[in-house]
């Protein structure tokens, strides 16, 4: 089972943060480098594909600009971690095969640890389980999928065979 | 086993009424899950078309009914520059594309043209590509905000699905002093429940300060619903609603059961009580809307700034606002007063009323009917500089460099800070 790194932020991380305002006129290869620079500044250039991050609660609060999320994707990030999320971003996440996990106890995991996210939940280094949230199949298949586009070609494509 | 027999009796709230309407059923329950038929989709030059036509493009697909679609065009324009032309470019070819009936370009920001407009009536369910959205709640129209992927699968499909919210019903007592306004219990309420606190539920505004309020002031407790956290923020349709929406053209078909939408009395709705006539005008300091306190409790400090702007605080009732305290004095020496009107007919209408006369006699610069430096896409503010403005969210780094230091009021507040140099009581000054 691989690990994945941690990179660990506050709460409330906005939109703002995630996805600067200044930037939001290009594509999102150009955004991506200035995610979370205003709180995390060494995390665009030091992120690696697979890496998770955990935040506090409200992660994602503020625009309904998906290039909050879409930059994760883009970064490769593999998931977030939180207490709680903002409605609006964690219906963007999904749309955009961005694994998001409720996790009450999201506290209890360090910058730098190396986690194992398993079905029910995420399991430190040294094997303490925190669970999360269970997530709804027809999300899970918007993962699966790697997000709401490929769903809608995929139906698309049914419909056009039947 | 089916409970359509006992719908009719069982009390339901009006979140629950109207996606009950919307997924063609007799009677939701909070927590399912449903689809819902759209009514209308709405977004803008930044959401919309140039984010959904390479995705439909991409996909062969058309949009599933152009008349259910609204184009505005309010973040990027005036163009300032190359990038900001094409984007506005690209949504006015698509508008030709695809033959939308409805584009409104550059006249005032969506939020505020919608309703204007005669788009919205209480029942319809409806989606906007900009986080906002929930300002249409102040219609009884079950409208909220959603990405521009999301947005590709309800103009493709026509549907979108949702999560029966719980309620939770904000009832204000009493009435607001002279000078103290929607904005004040909006900054009150998010500073009670936190940023996040609406847990993406439904919230609904009802008693009788709320329902004394005019549509423009209802329309800044739903359009603040999303600092909230909240899904949706409702008030039901009452008279009040219809005289607005008889003014710009809807008809009386449309509202005919306008009155049907509200809570029914014994609905399942977690009650909180506040009282009007205690509310102090409020102010949110650096960089949070839930950082709100008193205005009693910001009188130190001073200004560069003051902005009147954005669909939260640049409508006509907010110019309105801000010109009887400022009628006849000019801002404070150093003082940069800002004025944005949340669209081009309220500004016409400030115009005919003498308002836009008095706000510029005061010292206002008065700027496009656009986003502006609220969606810090654009021109904002300078290194350092400290700011009270009407608009919705002063996160750190949003409306300019991060030293730039936002407070967040009413309009009656930020043009009372203006006459002074420092965060003002409006009261003193009426």
């Amino acid at each position: 089972m691989t690990t994945s790194r941690v990179w660990k932020l506050g709460a409330d991380v906005d939109t703002d943060a995630l996805a600067p305002g200044v930037y939001m006129k290009n594509g999102i290869d150009v955004i991506a480098p200035h995610c979370l620079e205003a709180v995390r500044p060494d995390f665009a250039d030091g992120v690696r594909a697979g890496d998770v991050l955990v935040a506090g609660p409200n992660f994602g609060i503020g625009s309904s600009r998906e290039q909050a999320a879409g930059v994760l994707v883009h970064l490769g990030v593999r998931a977030v971690i939180a207490p709680s999320f903002s409605g609006l971003f964690f219906r963007n996440a999904f749309n955009l095969g961005l694994l998001l996990l409720t996790c009450p106890e999201a506290e209890r995991l360090q910058d730098g640890d190396a986690v194992t996210l398993l079905p029910v939940g995420v399991q430190r280094g040294d094997g303490i389980l925190l669970a999360c949230q269970p997530i709804p199949d027809f999300l899970m298949n918007m993962i699966h999928a790697g997000g709401l586009m490929n769903v809608l070609k995929q139906r698309s494509q049914g419909k056009s065979h039947a | 086993m089916t409970h359509a027999s006992s719908s009719a009796e069982l009390p339901q709230t009006l979140a629950q009424k109207l996606i009950a309407r919307a997924a063609g059923l007799p009677h939701v329950s909070v927590g399912e899950v449903v689809t819902c038929q759209v009514d209308l989709a709405m977004f803008h030059d930044s959401s919309g078309p140039r984010r959904l036509k390479p995705m439909l493009d991409d996909l062969g697909a058309q949009i599933w009914d152009p008349s259910k679609v609204v184009l505005v065009m309010d973040h990027y324009v005036p163009a300032q520059d190359a990038d900001s032309r094409r984007i506005v470019q690209i949504a006015r070819d698509a508008a030709r594309e695809w033959r939308l009936p409805n584009v409104i370009d550059s006249e005032g920001i969506c939020h505020v043209v919608l309703p204007e407009r005669g788009h919205l009536h209480p029942g319809m369910m409806c989606v906007g590509g900009d986080s906002h959205s929930p300002t249409g709640g102040a219609f009884g129209t079950y409208m909220f905000g959603i990405g521009a992927t999301e947005m590709l699968g309800v103009v493709v499909t026509g549907e979108i699905w949702l999560q029966v919210p719980r309620t939770l019903r904000m009832q204000w007592a009493g009435q607001l002093a002279r000078g103290v306004c929607a904005k004040d219990m909006m900054l009150f309420m998010i500073a009670r429940f936190g940023m996040n606190g609406g847990q993406y539920q439904a919230v609904e505004f009802a008693g009788e300060a709320v329902m004394a309020l005019g549509m423009q002031e209802r329309m800044t407790l739903s359009n603040m619903s999303a600092e909230m956290g909240a899904q949706a923020g409702l008030v039901a349709a009452d008279d009040i609603t219809c005289e607005y929406l008889r003014a710009v053209g809807v008809s009386e078909d449309a509202l005919r059961k306008a009155h049907d939408w509200h809570s029914d009395p014994g609905a399942d709705c977690e009650d909180f009580q506040f009282d009007a006539a205690g509310l102090s005008p409020q102010v949110a300091a650096p960089h949070s809307p839930a950082n709100t306190r008193a205005v009693g409790d910001y009188a130190d400090v001073t200004l560069d700034v003051a902005f009147i702007g954005a669909c939260t605080g640049a409508k006509l009732e907010d110019l309105r606002a801000a010109a009887q305290v400022l009628r006849g004095h000019r801002v404070a020496q150093g003082v940069r007063l800002l004025v944005a009107p949340a669209s081009a007919r309220d500004q016409a209408q400030a115009e005919r009323e003498g308002v836009m006369q008095v706000l510029r006699d005061a010292g206002a610069q008065v700027l496009p009917n656009s986003c502006g430096a609220c969606a810090g896409y654009g021109a904002t503010f300078e290194e350092g500089a400290r700011v009270i403005s009407s608009t919705a969210r002063n996160f750190k780094g949003r409306m300019g460099p991060a030293s730039v230091q936002v407070y967040l009021a009413s309009p009656w507040t930020v043009a009372a800070s203006a006459l002074r140099g420092r965060i003002s009581d409006v009261r003193e000054l009426l």
